[in-house]
């Protein structure tokens, strides 16, 4: 009886947040639909189908929004890890950074097969997460300033330091002129490719391998961890009352650090899965890695839940890949402002859940369901943590007084 | 022209799954006081707000001067001259009171603020009313009674001519209440008309001329204080017989189980000390109470004894072990068990279930977890039984988020929490705050159990009288100093008050000798 009622609520919130994100994707494709229609009106229509429809258009096409839906997955996981924790981990752009050139380094300078290569992609990626995460835990410097500073201090120094290590270039392992960019795998180290599977000649395409499995796997773990575990339990209480948690006499400093290592690790983990795939090489470019921004809306369109983290995922890679397809109508730029609008109006879902709940308070069916307006209003005040240190306004004052 | 400044009439509010005001009428005479009594929960600050703005009424009408008026935020009462002391006072902390007082009834010209002829008008009504302020003091820099002034000037400042007290003595010391109440009086003899929130039947008793009594959302009543007792006052607001009487066996005190030796506590903004050379003990089977008015050190205190705060000087011990430098599991596994001062900062994870709050304390014992993972059958198995044990009533038992329940039965669950961890200490912080009669009773008997059961229990409070009912020794303590012991037994509220505003402190320290 008593687990049915649970369920119940659970699953309650659960559509309430589920609603939320699909409402915020409609938004997000009606104002695509509107840029396209502003930018190139002849095709609007025509346009707006193929980002609907590329996806799933053909396999290798399938293949292509897996392939990159694998780096999101992580990327997203490290930003929603982190929120779920009470942390704003913005570096993801960097410990992404980092985890490629970890792992790129151990593949082609160390010669070391892909798992290795992987291994030291996480571990890179927890080093720079550890940064912000003791300075936050020892002399409370807030984690945004420093895991910001650091995205730039990282790829500067990751530039730099390729630039300095022939061995990583292409024009070292082939006779190409190349040094740009480091050495395709193939080239330098088949070994540290991550295998197909056979899932190559099944699809038809050389992007897919079986990297979407790993990130996969990574969030069921990271639900479980969170779920069922000691660690996760202290971790949670860390994020949603900081305070409790030292009362309770949970270290909240070492929980802080672990949080950003364990997140650091994720977007590491991402980098490291991209690049080796064999598909992609790092480019010497002075320019943030997008990959590690575009975790922020996909872990808030996920409501911070890692296993809504992989469709989150798999949907803006989906709607990344129809809108390659849009060439040659739509210039380079005008589809990156149509993507992102989609993108970034999608990851509203946060705001759109409190306003959601609001119009369902006022509906009868939540009038008679009690457990219903809890479950609610839990979700609605779970949104504004940051007045939780301060006096509660009214309107919560309030709550308490009627029950 | 009606008899009445203000009526609230038929005034029902719907809350998701609860009636907070169930068609109540409320009549306010003009140069009346005018108390409105009930538990918490009863729907008193539902109905406040509606006449301040801050709700709207589903049903019923509010009439100013026999007129209907329509009031849809604070500003409208505001202009009806309705004003309003929050319990939590809102005031900005770094303005002057003068600066306070004109906040949002600011006289400009051309842009620029003119301050001269508002400073004339305060000191006047500071005149008038006998209220003494410091108009170019910081907020920070007085005390609580003082800022309770300047809430009441800043009503009087707008031309209010209904004033709402919500709880105002709950921060006070006895004399000032004493004063605030030859205010109150002052007012409605000026013909302003007061309306008192209180659950203080005493108050009313002195102060009030008619109360209004709420239950459960409902009006109960409205009678002359003239005409009624305690007694029946009490039994209106609680629905049955109420003994004020807290039982209690004489106290058979043993073995010291929490020493204080010469502790210093560093504040937290300034390094100042906010503890200064406090010492004392506490024996099993005793109930030590803290008296003392809000901000003169208690917290700073209670966070170094748990472990929250760090200790500049002195020493702590915990049975023989000392604990002045551990951390707070160190201290908890000790045997130390804590009800803190806020249950939703520190006692709580509202997101979390009740079942999770209820092992906050003990979730990593092996009864709980198993190679780190959590025994989530044995938490609410452990949760259940801690429900039944303790009464504590929620939507779907130890399912239930905490942020849904009532603040009566949080505090139950820390209560239930903190005992089930059989502490030799217990350091309970204002356990009643803001609770209902028979909560209260049910908390004071559980910690009253404590002391029986030979557990050494220190007890910090605002509220003088439990300090009083629950207590075998009373410190009382001014501006991070213990000033006065004083026997539970014969301590007078007249007595404590004058420690606790530090007007003797020199005497005190003479009469009852602590010196460390």
């Amino acid at each position: 009886m008593k687990m049915t009622k649970t369920r119940q609520t659970h699953s309650k919130r659960g559509l309430i947040s589920l609603l939320a994100s699909l409402l915020s994707i409609a938004i997000g494709l009606l104002v695509g639909f509107a840029l396209l229609n502003v930018l190139n009106a002849n095709h609007a229509v025509n346009g707006f189908g193929k980002i609907l429809t590329t996806g799933f258009a053909t396999s290798e096409k399938f293949a292509k929004v897996l392939y990159q839906a694998m780096p999101l997955i992580l990327c997203g996981l490290s930003v929603a890890f982190a929120f779920k924790t009470g942390l704003f981990n913005i570096g993801a752009a960097g410990q992404y950074t980092m985890g490629a050139f970890s792992a790129l380094a151990v593949a082609i300078a160390l010669q070391q097969p892909w798992y290795i290569a992987l291994l030291a992609a996480a571990l890179g990626g927890a080093l720079l997460g550890a940064i912000p995460g003791i300075c936050k835990a020892l002399f409370n410097v807030n984690e945004v300033i420093t895991s910001i500073m650091f995205n730039w201090i990282t790829m500067y120094a990751v530039n730099l330091t390729i630039n300095n290590m022939p061995i990583m270039l292409t024009n070292f392992w082939s006779r190409s002129s190349i040094k740009d960019r480091t050495a395709p795998l193939a080239d330098a180290n088949p070994s540290a490719m991550l295998p197909k599977g056979g899932l190559d000649t099944l699809m038809n395409s050389n992007y897919i391998n079986i990297g979407i499995f790993i990130a996969v796997l990574v969030a069921i773990i990271m639900w479980v961890v969170l779920q069922k575990t000691v660690l996760g339990y202290e971790l949670k209480a860390c994020g949603y009352n900081r305070h409790a948690s030292q009362y309770a006499g949970i270290n909240a400093k070492r929980n802080i650090v672990l949080s950003m290592v364990i997140s650091g690790a994720l977007a590491g983990l991402g980098g490291g899965l991209y690049y080796l795939s064999g598909t992609g090489q790092y480019t010497l470019v002075k320019v943030l890695l997008g990959m590690g921004f575009n975790g922020i809306p996909v872990a808030l369109l996920a409501s911070s839940n890692p296993l809504g983290v992989i469709f989150s995922a798999l949907f803006v890679s989906y709607i990344q890949v129809g809108g390659d397809a849009l060439q040659p109508h739509f210039i380079k730029e005008n589809i990156d402002i149509i993507i992102a609008s989609i993108i970034y109006l999608s990851a509203f879902a946060l705001l759109l859940k409190g306003w959601i709940a609001k119009l369902l308070l006022r509906s009868s069916t939540v009038k008679d369901n009690p457990e219903l307006a809890e479950a609610l209003g839990a979700e609605e005040s779970g949104v504004s943590e940051g007045n939780a240190d301060t006096e509660p306004p009214v309107r919560g004052a309030e709550k308490e007084d009627a029950q | 022209m009606s008899d009445y400044v203000i009526e609230m009439v038929g005034i029902t509010k719907k809350f998701p799954g609860i009636i907070a005001n169930d068609n109540i009428t409320l009549q306010l005479k003009k140069g009346e006081i005018h108390a409105l009594l009930g538990e918490n929960g009863a729907g008193k600050s539902t109905l406040m707000s509606i006449l301040f703005g801050l709700y709207q009424p589903d049903a019923g009408v509010i009439k100013k001067d026999g007129k209907v008026v329509r009031i849809d935020n604070p500003n409208d009462a505001n202009r009806l001259h309705i004003g309003m002391v929050h319990q939590h006072f809102k005031l900005v902390e770094v303005f002057t009171v003068l600066e306070n007082i004109i906040l949002g009834a600011e006289q400009t010209k051309n842009g620029i603020l003119q301050k001269r002829d508002a400073r004339n008008k305060v000191l006047a009504l500071c005149d008038q009313y006998g209220l003494q302020v410091e108009p170019d003091a910081l907020i920070e820099e007085i005390g609580v009674g003082m800022q309770q002034r300047v809430e009441i000037l800043k009503m009087l400042f707008r031309d209010n001519e209904i004033l709402i007290f919500d709880e105002p003595t709950a921060v006070l010391t006895p004399q000032e209440i004493d004063e605030l109440m030859n205010s109150m009086r002052g007012f409605a003899r000026e013909g302003k008309s007061i309306l008192f929130i209180t659950h203080k039947l005493n108050e009313i008793m002195a102060v009030a001329d008619r109360v209004t009594v709420l239950r459960k959302g409902k009006g109960i009543g409205t009678v002359n204080v003239a005409d009624t007792t305690v007694d029946e006052l009490a039994e209106m607001m609680v629905g049955r017989k109420v003994s004020f009487e807290t039982k209690k066996t004489d106290r058979r005190a043993g073995e010291a189980k929490l020493r204080v030796q010469n502790l210093f506590v560093a504040g937290r903004n300034n390094g100042k000390d906010k503890v200064t050379n406090v010492s004392f003990s506490v024996r099993g089977g005793e109930i030590v109470g803290i008296a003392g008015i809000d901000g003169n050190g208690q917290t700073e205190l209670v966070q170094a004894l748990t472990g929250l705060m760090p200790v500049s000087r002195g020493h702590v011990y915990i049975g023989d072990a000392e604990v002045t430098h551990a951390t707070v599991r160190q201290h908890n596994n000790l045997g130390l068990s804590h009800i803190p001062e806020d249950r939703h900062k520190h006692g709580l994870v509202l997101d979390y279930t009740l079942g999770e709050n209820l092992v906050l304390k003990d979730y990593f014992e092996p009864q709980y977890q198993r190679g780190g993972f959590l025994r989530f059958d044995e938490i609410y198995r452990h949760a259940d039984a801690l429900i039944d044990a303790f009464d504590i009533r929620s939507g779907q038992g130890a399912n239930t988020v905490a942020r849904s329940m009532s603040g009566g039965n949080q505090q139950k669950a820390i209560v239930a929490r903190e005992l089930a961890l059989s502490p030799d200490v217990l350091i309970a912080v204002q356990p009643t705050r803001g609770l209902d009669v028979g909560a209260i009773e049910y908390i004071h008997q559980q910690i009253i159990a404590a002391r029986d059961s030979g557990r050494a229990v220190l007890l910090v409070s605002l509220e003088l009288d439990e300090v009083m009912n629950l207590s075998d020794r009373i410190l009382v303590i001014h501006d991070g100093e213990i000033v006065a012991e004083v026997d539970a037994h014969y301590a007078t509220a007249q007595e404590l008050g004058l420690y606790m505003s530090g007007a003797s402190k020199q005497q005190a320290n003479l009469e009852s000798g602590v010196e460390a």
